[in-house]
């Protein structure tokens, strides 16, 4: 095996009360093609970042051509001969294809002036084009170009940079099949001119396929390193999993009760061809488990009357509801706490008392003047009953923790009459204490006889609180599990596309 | 909220006296009554261009619409002799219809409010210059309209009419913007307009009924202003009152990002520019220089509150590290 260009040694990284890689060590040899697995929160991303220098590692050596350091910058990774492919690509839709590929490094002419030397721009991107045999040209515009298309433009453009090592994060989670084939066949031939590349990827088929080796990591560590030989489904889903889960599960007082909610066949906008129909019962708390971008967000902007249902039925207690826009959801008792709280879900600069009050003002007014003694007096009751920790309800909520702003985003709904609560990644960036609140929060409301549909992609917390499991891969739903059947294996298994067993 | 507009407030009197000072004149029942009529006439629109700006958006054609409802409120009357009091009636249902139309435009079709008000810029003063052929309406000799006069022109003890329409209007708008479920609607859509339609409220109706309150505050200055100007030349009555009424927000404390800003402050901010249009006039200011004055003045205003504020923020950040 040739010598590694790029070594990570012994890497840790910590947030505050959070270790997101510990001692991880990687080396990258020229023309290597190696495959990251791991679940969401893994580390995978912390790990990316620090070789794009974009993140510090807290301890541990990089070496770079045998040069050791303790740290990567970004302008240090580009000269390395690191270049990123991301999931959100980072390109110029206004612009053609060769600006894009030559952004800021633009040949001149015209001295001071600084204008543009078009000729020499195409003239210099036309042999990077020609080498990936790509099916556009230097002259097409960004915006014309399909996410395939643009995916190669944005490897052309690694490879003008000199690239090295080209780190592709999920590149074929939006790609169509043929498309996926293309790839792939790129990635080889970038390997034959001696290119490195670490794919991540949660389509392990297509690991089988191109890795030389497989990385998993798994809390931020290591759990495994498979040779070609050994990359198989089986071996990476068990290395990916294994984690002992604390017990969170708090019973339900009673046995689930007739559906709230019934889905048929309904279509998003996002995947318009794959109808998915679920139920979520009277009591009951459904976990919605999934990749990001398995469209679960989706599901409940559409259920939600934020984004429009192209098609199906969406039944409410047994009846046929037609939900255009989030007043009309809440109207039918239908409440969505989002993925976002700070875009979405609250008003940062706007109290406490005034953030609860917001979705049903008209209840604290008479004659259309609001009352503020009784906003007042409902926030602080919530704040008693949440334990939201804030001098008063008239603090700024910007001001507040996440959990706390959480808990008010809950607070605005539980004034309220709920039916059916969406809690779209409820505990996501808060800490410990104010987790185990909203769990025991949400069962209460179960109990109470609200239906709970709860989307995470903490697996802990998907097996740990929901009485019922639906996964989803891609738009569709891939599975259910009852909780005799709960483990990461399983989950694991539907999420990345494998139906029911 | 409150302290910034004490802090105009203290402006305006620090400017008052000082032009006293200078020129006594500044203090006599006159000059004072000049004064609170101007106040009176464009604080009345700057109320509207309020709620404009709480929503983020803005409203560029008032200066239009008071140029073409004055022409057509003096020309009904006098021309086609239509009663008064349908006249104005008139010329309100069709100031709101201009901001219902505005607020259509920008909620259903997804146009920015600059551009579709531009475009209601350019449009109005067109159809008023070609309704009147370009001529001036106004009243001819003999023509009178007693009531009507005595409303919009006449004085209470020395008060301008149009001073305490202007205070009535602002007393009902400080309840509206402060007191009512509709203005906490404002503030939260001007705020972020994404949550508050996670929160069910019917933002695209919220941002239309700015704009339609906006439309009739400027119908009823508009009428006003025809009423005190008395002869209306199409091509230029109005000019720039869009630009008067946008200042006045902003030195009353709003943001052109939205969700920013009170009725008090507004109002003030009215009162600060007719203070310093007079200053430029009593303190012997080439009155050319009139609009340069004014320009500076909101912008130190404006750079002294940011100024204030990031102040604020870094002494609060201090506080709360230490």
């Amino acid at each position: 095996m040739v010598d590694a260009f790029l070594q990570l040694t012994d890497i840790t990284k910590t947030y505050p009360g959070v270790t997101a890689l510990a001692h991880v060590s990687l080396a990258v040899a020229p023309g290597e093609v190696i495959g990251l697995v791991g679940e969401n929160g893994a580390g995978k991303s912390t790990l990316m970042k620090i070789l794009g220098g974009v993140v510090e590692p807290s301890s541990g050596q990089i070496h770079v051509d045998g040069v050791a350091r303790a740290a990567l910058t970004v302008p240090d990774a580009i000269l390395a001969g690191i270049a990123f492919v991301h999931q959100e690509l980072n390109l110029f839709d206004n612009l053609d294809a060769a600006a894009n590929v030559f952004i800021g490094r633009e040949p001149l002419y015209g001295g001071p002036l600084r204008l543009i030397d078009r000729k020499a721009l195409y003239a210099q991107a036309r042999p990077y084009f020609e080498l990936l045999d790509v099916d556009f040209k230097p002259e097409t515009m960004v915006s014309e170009l399909s996410i395939g298309q643009r995916q190669l433009l944005e490897i052309i453009k690694a490879l003008s940079l000199d690239a090295r090592l080209i780190i592709m994060d999920e590149p074929t989670s939006s790609l169509t099949l043929s498309e996926t084939e293309r790839l792939l066949g790129i990635i080889a031939d970038l390997k034959a001119k001696g290119v490195s590349v670490i794919f991540i990827s949660h389509r392990l088929n297509e690991l089988t396929e191109c890795a030389d080796r497989v990385i998993v990591l798994r809390d931020g560590n290591v759990v495994g390193h498979l040779d070609k030989a050994h990359v198989t489904h089986g071996e990476m889903i068990r290395l990916m999993i294994g984690r002992d889960l604390k017990s969170l599960y708090l019973p339900p007082a009673s046995p689930p009760g007739a559906n709230v909610l019934e889905i048929a066949e309904a279509r998003t906008e996002t995947y318009p061809h794959h109808p998915v129909s679920l139920q979520v019962r009277r009591g009951e708390i459904l976990g919605l488990a999934g990749l990001i971008g398995a469209g679960r967000t989706e599901l409940a902007r559409t259920i939600f009357g934020i984004d429009r249902l192209l098609g199906g039925r969406i039944l409410l207690d047994g009846a046929p509801v037609e939900i255009r826009t989030p007043r009309e959801a809440i109207a039918q008792g239908i409440f969505l706490v989002p993925e976002d709280r700070k875009r979405s879900g609250l008003l940062l600069d706007m109290s406490i008392a005034e953030n609860i009050s917001l979705p049903d003002l008209l209840e604290y007014a008479s004659h259309g003047m609001v009352q503020d003694g009784r906003v007042t007096a409902n926030a602080e009751q919530q704040r008693q009953r949440l334990h939201i920790r804030a001098p008063h309800v008239g603090t700024e909520t910007g001001s507040l923790s996440g959990g706390n702003q959480q808990k008010v985003v809950l607070a605005k709904w539980l004034s309220m009459k709920p039916r059916l609560l969406i809690c779209d990644e409820p505990t996501r960036g808060i800490d410990v204490g104010a987790k185990t609140d909203i769990y025991r929060m949400l069962r209460d409301l179960a109990d109470a006889g609200v239906a709970i549909l709860m989307i995470s992609s903490d697996m802990e917390e998907v097996i740990g609180v929901s009485d019922r499991i639906a996964v989803m891969h891609e738009g569709r739903i891939s599975g259910f599990l009852e909780r005799p059947e709960f483990n990461e294996h399983n989950v694991l298994q539907l999420a990345v596309g494998h139906r029911t067993h | 909220m409150i302290k910034k507009d004490i802090g105009l407030l203290i402006l305006i009197l620090v400017v008052g006296t000082v032009v006293a000072l200078i020129n006594p004149l500044f203090l006599s029942p006159i000059n004072l009554g000049n004064t609170a009529n101007l106040v009176g006439l464009f604080g009345l629109f700057a109320i509207g261009q309020a709620f404009v700006i709480i929503t983020g958006g803005i409203e560029l054609s008032v200066g239009s619409i008071i140029a073409l409802l004055g022409v057509l409120f003096v020309d009904l009357m006098v021309t086609h002799e239509m009663a008064w009091p349908v006249a104005l009636l008139l010329m309100l249902v069709l100031g709101m219809l201009f901001g219902l139309i505005h607020g259509m435009l920008i909620t259903r079709m997804n146009l920015q409010p600059f551009i579709v008000t531009l475009c209601g810029l350019l449009i109005y003063r067109g159809v008023a210059r070609f309704y009147t052929a370009d001529a001036t309406a106004g009243f001819g000799f003999g023509v009178s309209f007693p009531t009507l006069e005595w409303l919009t022109t006449g004085r209470l003890y020395g008060v301008p009419h149009a001073f305490i329409a202007m205070l009535v209007v602002a007393a009902i708008m400080w309840v509206v913007l402060h007191r009512s479920v509709f203005g906490r609607y404002l503030y939260a859509v001007g705020k972020n307009e994404e949550a508050a339609r996670y929160s069910g409220i019917p933002t695209k109706q919220v941002i239309v009924a700015a704009y339609v309150i906006c439309g009739l505050l400027t119908a009823i200055s508009a009428i006003f202003f025809a009423m005190y100007t008395r002869s209306i030349s199409p091509s230029s009555h109005g000019n720039f009152y869009e630009l008067y009424a946008i200042a006045a927000a902003v030195l009353g404390g709003f943001s052109l990002r939205g969700g920013e800003g009170s009725i008090v402050g507004v109002v003030l901010g009215a009162i600060l520019l007719q203070v310093l249009q007079n200053l430029v006039n009593l303190l012997g200011i080439p009155s050319s220089l009139n609009f340069a004055v004014m320009g500076s003045v909101i912008l130190i205003g404006v750079l002294a509150d940011t100024q204030f504020a990031a102040y604020r923020k870094r002494r609060a950040a201090k506080r709360s590290v230490g």
